[in-house]
This record gives C-alpha cells, sequence and structure tokens, in this order.
C-alpha cells in the first residue's frame, strides 16, 4: 500500500485511537503527578439535631487562591508511587531490614496493598491462563467429534458462561458457596465438617475465584480453537493414522502445533484480562481474603473522600504490569519484523 | 372497618395534594440521594411542587455520583440528599451553598434543631435521624432465661447460653462486610470504650490505641458467635440472616429495624419475637457503642439564585410536617419533622440520643479514616495479625491516604 493510501486509510482508527486510547493515558499519567492542595483547616463550631461541637473544617476561601494559582494541584513527582498505598519503597525497605528469614519478610510484603493485590493477580493470571487454555481446547476437541445434530447445541451450551455477565456469573456462583448454599452445604457435607465455609477460609476463596475465572473464559478459548479445528487439514491426519499415531499423538503432534498462532493469541488476550480480574472480586465480597489491583483503584475513587491520584497511580502501574507481562511477546514480534527488513 | 379506613386514607391522600398544590416553583429542581423508604417519601413530596420540573436520583451508588454531579457549573444536581458523614465529602469540595438567607424567607416553620450549621452558617436541613441498637428476638432469650443484654459484655453471656442450649448455632448477627460496615462497627466500639480517631484539633490518627486494642478484641469474641461467613455480610445479609430465624441478638440500623420483619416470608416465631431496644455500652463505660447520624438536603452552590430558591422550597415540601399524615410515613423513621410522634419502632433510635451518645465525626478527614479501617481491619478478624498490628496498619494506611490529599504533611 502507498504511505498515501494508508495514511488516509489509517487516519479515522489513528484519530479515535489518540482521542480514546492515548489521550486518556496522559490525563491518567497527568494526575497521577500532582496531588491536590495542602487543606488549610479552621476550627469551627457545627451544630446539629443532636447539640453543638467544636469541629475542624476546612477553609475554603484559603484554599480557593491556592487552587486558582495552581489549578492541577500541587506536584508531588513519584511520592505517591511510592507511598504505602503503591510501591511502598519505605515500608519494604523497613520490613528487608527488621525481618530475621525470608518467611517474615513475605509476611511484612503481604502486608500493604500493591503487593497483597499483586500475589493474587499473579497467581490468578498464571493459574487461569494454562488452565483455560487446556479446557478450552478439551472442549473444542470434544465438540468437533461429535454429530453434526447435537454439534449445534452444545456449542449454544458451551458459550452460556461466556455470555452471562461477569458480575452476575460471579454472583450467583457466591450465592451457592455461601455456608447456607447448594454448594456450600454440598462441600461441608463431604469434608464431613458443618463449620466448613468456603467464605471463611482464604485458600478456598483464592480456589473458587481462579475456578470461576476458568469456568468465565474457558468458552473464549473454545470458539477460538474450534474455529481453527475446522481449518485442520485432514490429509495430515490421514497420514498420522497410516503411520500408526494414536489419538493422544495426534493431538500433540499434529493438532497442536497447526493452533499454535491461536494459542498464542488467546494467551495473549487471557494474560491482559486476567491481570486485570475485578469482577469476580466484587462479586464474591472477597476483598478481605483477595484484592487485586483493579479492586484497589475502584475502592480508591468509591469511598467517601475520592483520592483521585492514588486511582491515577494504581492506574499507570496496571498498565505498566500489563506491558512487561506482554514484552517476551512484543519483544518476539519487533525481532520478526526487524528481521522481515 | 376497611371502608373507613379507606375512606380517611382518601381525606388524607388529598390533603396532602392540597398541601402540595401550595407549592409553586419556577426552576428546575434536581435531586440525589440514597434509597431507602424515608427518602423516598421526601423525594416523591418535592415532586409535588407545579410550575417547574422536579426530577430526582435515588440511588445506593449516591455518594459516588453526587460530588462530580455538583462540581460543574451549572451543577447537574441542585440538591443532595445527605448524611452527617457524607457531607463531609461537599463540603471539602465546596459544592453546597449557605442557606441562611433562604431559611429566613422560606423556612420560618423549621424546627432550630433541624438547622445544620458549620462555622455559624446553616448548610444542610436536616429531617430525620438515626443510629444502631439491639434488636433481638424475645422468644430465644426468654427460651434462655437471659434478659435483654444492656453491655456487649451480657450480649457475650447471652449469647453462650443460647448456643449452649442448643437453640440457636451462631445466635449474634453483624454486618461485619470487610470495608464500610466493618469499620462501621469498629467505629461504634471504639467510641464506646472512650477512644477518639484523631489527636484533637488536628489530622494526626490514634486509633492505636487501648481502646483500639480493647475494640478490636470484643468484635473477635462476638464474630466467634457469628455465622463464619460474617466478613461478607452488609447490613442486608445480616437483616437476612435474623429474618431466617438464625440471629437472636444484633446491632442493627433504626431505619431498618421498622420493616425487618414486614416483609414476605418471615416466619411467625421470628415476627412475633422481633422486639429492639437501645445500643449497648461496652467495658463498663457510659457512652453507648453506636453513633448517631442525621440525614438532611443541602442546596447546590453552582447554580443560579433562582434554581436555589426552587430547590429549598421544593425540599421545604418535601418535609412538610403533613407528610405525616400518611399512616406509612411515621414508621419510615425517626423523623425530625414538626408534629412526629414516635412510633414504637423508634425507641432505639430514640434512646440512642438520649443515653449520650456520641455523633459520628463530621471531620474532613474521617473519610479517609474510615478507608482505611475498612481495608485493614479484615486481617485481624481472621486472626491473621495481632489488635496493635492492625491498628499500625491502618494508621499507616490513613497517614499515606492523608498525605496524598493534603491534610497531613
Amino acid at each position: 500500500m502507498k504511505h498515501r493510501t494508508f495514511f488516509w486509510f489509517f487516519l479515522p482508527t489513528g484519530l479515535a485511537m489518540v482521542l480514546f486510547i492515548a489521550a486518556p493515558i496522559v490525563s491518567v499519567l497527568i494526575q497521577s503527578v500532582f496531588a491536590p492542595h495542602e487543606a488549610v483547616f479552621r476550627t469551627v463550631e457545627n451544630c446539629g439535631p443532636f447539640g453543638c461541637v467544636q469541629e475542624t473544617t476546612i477553609d475554603q476561601e484559603a484554599t480557593q487562591s491556592l487552587r486558582e494559582a495552581q489549578p492541577l494541584g500541587r506536584f508531588v513527582g513519584l511520592d505517591i508511587y511510592l507511598d504505602r498505598g503503591h510501591l511502598a519503597v519505605a515500608e519494604v525497605g523497613a520490613a528487608w531490614a527488621n525481618s530475621d528469614s525470608l518467611g517474615a519478610f513475605f509476611d511484612e510484603l503481604g502486608d500493604l496493598p500493591f503487593y497483597r493485590a499483586m500475589a493474587f493477580t499473579l497467581t490468578y493470571v498464571f493459574v487461569c491462563t494454562p488452565a483455560l487454555i487446556a479446557l478450552g481446547l478439551v472442549i473444542a476437541l470434544a465438540v468437533n467429534t461429535l454429530t453434526q445434530r447435537l454439534k449445534g447445541l452444545v456449542i449454544f451450551f458451551s458459550l452460556l458462561p461466556m455470555i452471562v455477565t461477569p458480575l452476575v456469573g460471579s454472583l450467583i456462583l457466591f450465592w451457592m458457596i455461601d455456608s447456607r448454599g447448594v454448594l456450600g452445604t454440598l462441600i461441608a457435607a463431604l469434608a464431613d465438617n458443618p463449620d466448613l465455609s468456603l467464605k471463611a477460609s482464604t485458600v478456598l476463596m483464592w480456589i473458587s475465584i481462579i475456578i470461576y475465572g476458568i469456568w468465565s473464559s474457558a468458552p473464549f478459548a473454545f470458539v477460538v480453537f474450534y474455529a481453527g479445528l475446522q481449518t485442520l487439514p485432514q490429509d495430515q491426519i490421514e497420514a498420522a493414522q497410516i503411520d500408526g499415531a494414536t489419538r493422544w499423538q495426534q493431538v500433540r503432534f499434529v493438532i497442536i502445533p497447526h493452533l499454535m498462532p491461536l494459542i498464542t493469541f488467546v494467551a495473549l488476550i487471557q494474560l491482559m484480562d486476567n491481570f486485570r480480574v475485578f469482577e469476580p472480586i466484587l462479586g464474591f465480597n472477597a476483598s478481605a481474603h483477595a484484592t487485586t489491583l483493579s479492586w484497589i483503584i475502584f475502592n480508591d475513587l468509591g469511598g467517601e473522600t475520592r483520592q483521585l491520584s492514588a486511582a491515577a497511580a494504581t492506574s499507570v502501574m496496571t498498565i505498566t504490569g500489563v506491558a512487561i507481562l506482554l514484552s517476551p511477546v512484543l519483544v518476539r514480534t519487533w525481532r520478526d519484523f526487524r528481521g522481515k527488513a | 372497618m376497611f371502608l373507613r379506613a379507606f375512606t380517611t386514607a382518601s381525606v388524607l391522600a388529598i390533603s396532602a395534594a392540597t398541601s402540595a398544590a401550595a407549592c409553586e416553583i419556577s426552576a428546575r429542581v434536581s435531586i440525589v440521594g440514597n434509597e431507602f423508604p424515608a427518602i423516598q417519601t421526601v423525594g416523591a413530596n418535592a415532586q409535588a411542587c407545579a410550575g417547574a420540573e422536579v426530577s430526582t436520583n435515588l440511588t445506593a451508588d449516591h455518594q459516588k455520583i453526587n460530588v462530580p454531579g455538583m462540581q460543574g457549573n451549572p451543577a447537574e444536581y441542585t440538591s443532595a440528599i445527605i448524611a452527617n458523614s457524607s457531607i463531609v465529602a461537599l463540603m471539602n469540595e465546596d459544592v453546597i451553598r449557605p442557606l441562611d438567607d433562604l431559611v429566613a424567607q422560606f423556612g420560618q416553620d423549621l424546627q432550630p434543631t433541624q438547622l445544620v450549621t458549620i462555622g455559624g452558617q446553616v448548610m444542610a436541613v436536616a429531617f430525620m435521624a438515626n443510629a444502631q441498637h439491639l434488636v433481638y428476638r424475645s422468644d430465644i432469650l426468654e427460651a434462655a432465661g437471659v434478659e435483654p443484654p444492656k453491655t456487649y459484655e451480657e450480649m457475650l453471656a447471652a449469647a453462650e447460653v443460647i448456643r449452649s442450649k442448643g437453640l440457636l448455632e451462631n445466635p449474634v448477627g453483624g454486618a461485619y462486610m470487610a470495608g464500610w460496615n466493618l469499620a462501621q462497627e469498629f467505629n461504634n466500639m471504639f467510641l464506646g470504650f472512650g477512644g477518639q480517631h484523631f489527636t484533637p484539633g488536628t489530622a494526626e490518627p490514634s486509633v492505636n490505641s487501648e481502646a483500639g486494642i480493647k475494640a478490636l478484641e470484643m468484635m473477635k469474641a462476638l464474630s466467634e458467635y457469628m455465622n463464619p461467613d460474617f466478613l461478607t455480610h452488609d447490613s442486608n445479609a445480616t437483616n437476612a440472616e435474623y429474618r431466617a430465624g438464625n440471629v437472636a441478638l444484633m446491632n442493627m440500623w433504626g431505619s431498618r429495624a421498622a420493616t425487618l420483619v414486614t416483609v414476605d416470608g418471615v416466619p411467625e416465631e421470628v415476627k412475633n419475637g422481633f422486639a429492639i431496644a437501645g445500643p449497648m455500652t461496652v467495658g463498663g463505660g457510659d457512652t453507648p457503642a453506636s453513633t448517631l447520624w442525621w440525614d438532611g438536603w443541602t442546596v447546590a452552590k453552582n447554580i443560579s439564585d433562582e434554581e436555589a430558591e426552587s430547590t429549598f422550597k421544593a425540599m421545604m415540601n418535601g418535609i412538610d410536617p403533613s407528610i405525616l399524615e400518611n399512616p406509612d410515613v411515621p414508621t419510615q423513621a425517626v423523623w425530625l419533622v414538626e408534629g412526629y410522634e414516635p412510633t414504637p419502632a423508634a425507641i432505639g433510635v430514640f434512646e440512642a440520643a438520649t443515653s449520650g451518645t456520641i455523633p459520628y465525626p463530621m471531620l474532613p478527614y474521617m473519610g479517609l479514616m474510615h478507608t482505611a479501617l475498612g481495608n485493614e481491619l479484615a486481617d485481624f478478624m481472621q486472626g491473621k495479625e495481632t489488635a496493635e498490628k492492625a491498628l499500625a496498619d491502618v494508621e499507616a494506611a490513613y497517614t499515606a491516604a492523608a498525605k496524598e490529599k493534603g491534610f497531613l504533611q
């Protein structure tokens, strides 16, 4: 394509990307290095239905002039990135100096919101992603062997977890694993322990959320792989059969290599999606056991006093995290590109 | 009988309509607020005004939208219905206007106690009071042979008797969901032990104190008698446990107590055993382990004077004493409106108000403290760390947030 043609072809998409992707990211970046002005307090008498008390309030007139002088707020550089709510550099240093063992150090680390969120997020990403790819592949292979008449129905039911809104799906599962719910009661009976509660145990809560994650995302992998299977050349399979390959060997040496580009694609998308996991934390009321970066952003914005700068800093860290996760693939794509050029 | 009730209701409806017709406004009114029966009543009566459009947006997410919705110029919302905790966010951002001149012109009928003044300026008009207090099952307490508890220590003892007699497995209910609810239960207990959240006159935290540790230990002791899922139970879930007959003792909001057993499907024994009492004290203190709340309305700053006047008039109509003529309305809340006669459902809140319960602090940095408490206390409740460590974490988390917001240097 000529450069000129390409330019006009790409212009609308490019403009939309600048407007809806680049500009918000720049705005979040700016927000994260500025913080609200230092508040000027004064003590006043507050009266209401329950009598009068002396209380502190913000002196709006004094704060107003500060705001007008610097409408963005005060520049704090990387302070917010380094504070306890984020990278907690000082706290991590102190924990390293004061811990006798590595275990004690990690205990201290798990007490800091960012590292606690990362511990769960990374576990979730690296358990869910391979598991849902494997499950999606198994479903695709199974559905592919069905008779034509059954296929449509089975495909529809296999896709249901993806069709259900994530928040609704997690809420339904949350009620089922309640200690008075269907699954909760069943598990307690199987374990022969009536006091067993999934929601009261961190380990069981993590397992529940991971199972939910696999359940809700496997259909995506299934659809992609199923489409890939339709392009599988039959002569290769037949050749393998003539050579005496077992069913497993056909899958391992013919089907999987054929689907490899699709597996990479699903892995990429799911790494990104799983790193931003949010709905199940809310749906499962799991914040006592598991938090994620997205949940921290939600929590910073949802309090009575909104912490915009803290939320912006966590957003930038989420973007950085996704970039780091994807970097091996991005580097390879870049090398391929360079190789071609 | 039915006919008489019917005619009375019609007469009331007509008289309510007459009072509504008296309300004439000339500019738009847009109200944002929380969603529960009393506020819906206020919103509906404000909408009875004629002359211009009155719209309401009543939602549980009102705190997430009221500040952004009032920061623009002109503001989207001309009035926000708020409580003593959430007015702080509006004051911090300077989005509501003083009401003194409007009160002088149109608010002669207000009771002096309804006026919420900050630094001598009327900033809100309160219309109802709220507090958390004891809700119990009289039948189960009778079967266990215990009196309704006056202190949390008695509550623990009663719970032990109920459990050991095999009446209920987890007799205590509590809105201990990690986050806002858990923090609120800590606030109650902390104030009951005589604690102060901040060093007076400063934004320096002081929850890591003897009172804080005692408060956490009492909460931990109570949680031993709760459904093991307690960290996921908000007040709705706790009420559901009570309605299902699984709970005999709980600390619950007055605004929810009146409707607790009126929904469908509540077993007869729960309906008959339903009883309420004032808030409990703890640790031998005199101050109840609870907080007092008011709900009221404000008028936005970034709107024209005409819109402000219309908003004030419409909201005044929303809390007009005539709303109490509808027989459902008096039980919806403890109204601060003239002519309100307390119903039996109101004793809990009334006792809270008369027994020296501390109002929820109206401080610019209290919201950050509440958030920090909600995030950091769950580890202690699960037995993962000591009370001292949990409170030190709260102070550290609060300090980081307060530095960002410019409350601490």
